[in-house]
């Protein structure tokens, strides 16, 4: 048997570049179906744990998808916005209160969600070092954030502009890094967490500015009104807020009108929930609410049905390949057709001879069935981490 | 001793039949098998061999009875006691000469443990000139060489019998003499019997014996019994 496995080897050795070109057919027409079978069950449970701990979302009227994906998955660049004053009418239906959620601000990549601090214990979301966010200014932010910023407690992340070509936008505004959440293996790994005034100081509807009533700044005062001061332009606005300038930091205006993305309804039950969904539904044009999990879902089917036919595709070139292979074999045995013919001559056994000729059939299947395992294995542990890698990069 | 008595062939549904009454070589001794294309030179190899059965007689070589024996036996047979040389060499191409020539040692169990297969191997080689050439793929050397290889594969197991079938029929004049010659040698030293088909009437000088087949066997339609 060592003799003949010997022997096979050589086989082998001498034929490595047409063994190696059938194993990678083999083993890719082995692993992609199940890969993309894995990788889409992996998202589709993903989607919708988060939806299931996010039944009802509330929002401004448009797109229910934008919505769940924007408030679940901070995903939507500029969200449709609804007024502050919604958290207080969520709350005066008796039903729930609400979690604010304003997600329109990017730090790099990294999404700024403006909200209350209820949003952390919400989601169970634990900080490793530091604490949560309390002043205005003061971001949290993900596991993730930290491992690709190198950010830790004690330094800054900025927000980024909206548009470099915007001379008049906002300014970013630079916010001390105060806790980093543990890891919770969910969009808010990405997330930079903020309160939300200080997210609508990020738009500018809220700033700090030198104090006009200091004497320094007279000539800076083009008009006085009352107790209104009409200054120039070379009012320094301050960008970052700080414990000496935090006081000069204020908004104009009701905070019941500065814009939110979402609401995070919280109810007690299920009845709560329906009679919630019931209330917003009959009575309310000018929002809407939506069961995540619903939405959610039948996007998993869009997702579903475009697996299925890539997984079909798949299977037509797998069953291609495996013709191909069936052809490269035939082919194989009839050119070995002189060699089982001599070593019939010589005196092997037609045992000897059937296991020398099957030896490159098995170790084609065998080394293609262990490499698709292996890779299939490979693919479940961090298949799904680095597609969102590659996606994001 | 190789013996062959009231040997009959026949392939089924040809018309073509072989007899041979008598037939009878001593260790040591070489034979030259001479006859026209299709006149069962070949058939006649393979009878020996085993590889054909015939319808009636026996061939008995060194006391074994090769008619008594099933087709599994006779493989095993041939293995061990019988070298077989080819026209076209029939090495195999993924090996190299150390490979080839040791391939019936690798086939045969009761011989594959033995440690000083690959001395002998070696040492056979180096008789035939191929000891420079001892890990160089088969397919890379030239035609002579190449029959070497395959004389030294067919002398490893120490063969009492030695079957060639036009073994210089591939070759070049200087290389024919020269392998035939060292095959010649090697069989007289080791006192095996060496049955050779040829066409090269050449060669036939090297020979103790020259049997046309014609003058040997009774050809014949298979209707003539």
């Amino acid at each position: 048997m060592g003799d003949l496995l010997y022997l096979s080897v050589q086989y082998i050795r001498h034929h490595k570049l047409k063994l190696a070109v059938l194993v990678f057919a083999i083993t890719l027409v082995g692993w992609l179906p199940i890969a993309v079978q894995i990788i889409v069950d992996q998202t589709a449970s993903q989607l919708l744990a988060r939806a299931d701990s996010t039944p009802i979302v509330i929002g401004a009227r448009g797109s229910p998808l934008e919505l769940s994906l924007g408030s679940l998955y901070f995903s939507t660049r500029t969200p449709e916005t609804l007024n502050y004053a919604e958290l207080e009418k969520v709350a005066a239906t008796g039903l729930a209160t609400g979690i604010p959620l304003y997600y329109r601000f990017h730090s790099q990549q990294h999404p700024i969600v403006g909200t209350t601090p209820d949003y952390l214990d919400y989601r169970k979301l634990r900080i490793s070092t530091g604490r949560p966010f309390a002043l205005l200014g003061e971001a949290v932010i993900g596991s993730k954030v930290a491992d690709e910023l190198q950010l830790s407690v004690g330094d800054a992340v900025i927000s980024s502009p909206e548009s470099v070509f915007d001379i008049a936008g906002v300014y970013p505004l630079k916010m001390p890094v105060v806790g980093i959440l543990e890891p919770a293996f969910s969009p808010d790994d990405n997330a930079i967490f903020v309160d939300i005034k200080t997210s609508w100081v990020i738009q500018g509807l809220g700033h700090g500015h030198q104090d006009l009533a200091n004497k320094i700044a007279l000539g800076q005062i083009l008009k006085k009104d009352g107790n209104n001061l009409v200054a120039n332009a070379s009012v320094k606005q301050y960008n970052e807020i700080t414990a000496d300038n935090i006081d000069s930091f204020h908004f104009h205006g009701e905070n019941s009108l500065r814009p939110i993305s979402a609401i995070i309804p919280l109810t007690a039950d299920d009845k709560a929930t329906a009679l919630l969904i019931g209330r917003y539904q009959q009575e309310r044009d000018d929002v809407q609410i939506v069961r995540s999990q619903k939405v959610i879902s039948e996007l998993l089917d869009t997702v579903f049905t475009v697996r299925d036919y890539i997984v079909a595709g798949i299977a037509v070139v797998a069953v291609a390949t495996a013709i191909v292979a069936l052809l490269v074999f035939f082919l194989s045995l009839r050119l070995r057709r002189g060699e089982r013919f001599t070593l019939a001559r010589i005196g092997a056994s037609r045992e000897q001879i059937i296991l020398l000729m099957a030896t490159e059939v098995v170790t084609v299947i065998l080394v293609s069935g262990a490499l698709s395992a292996m890779l299939i294995l490979l693919t479940h542990q961090y298949g799904m981490q680095l597609l969102q890698q590659l996606l994001l990069s | 001793m190789l013996q062959i008595h009231d040997l009959r062939f026949a392939y089924p549904d040809q018309g073509f039949a072989l007899s041979v009454p008598e037939l009878t070589l001593e260790a040591g001794e070489t034979m030259a098998l001479l006859g026209p294309s299709g006149s069962g030179k070949t058939t006649l190899l393979n009878l020996l061999a085993g590889i054909l059965t015939p319808i009636t007689g026996s061939i008995q070589l060194n006391g074994d009875k090769l008619s008594a024996l099933n087709e599994r036996q006779r493989r095993r047979h041939r293995l061990l006691n019988m070298g077989m040389i080819f026209q076209s060499f029939e090495l195999l191409d993924y090996l190299d000469v150390r490979d080839n020539i040791l391939l019936q040692g690798r086939l045969c169990d009761s011989r594959r443990s033995d440690a000083n297969l690959e001395q002998q191997a070696r040492q056979i080689a180096e008789d035939l000139g191929l000891g420079d050439k001892w890990r160089r793929n088969s397919m890379a050397l030239s035609q002579g060489e190449r029959q070497r290889v395959a004389v030294c594969r067919a002398l490893l197991l120490n063969p009492g019998l030695v079957l060639a079938d036009e073994p210089t029929g591939n070759l070049d004049p200087d290389n024919k003499i020269t392998v035939l010659r060292k095959l010649i040698a090697n069989c007289k030293r080791h006192r095996r019997i060496l049955l050779t088909v040829t066409h090269d009437h050449s060669l036939l000088a090297e020979f103790d014996r020259v049997i046309d087949i014609a003058s040997l066997v009774h050809k014949q339609s298979p209707r003539d019994g």
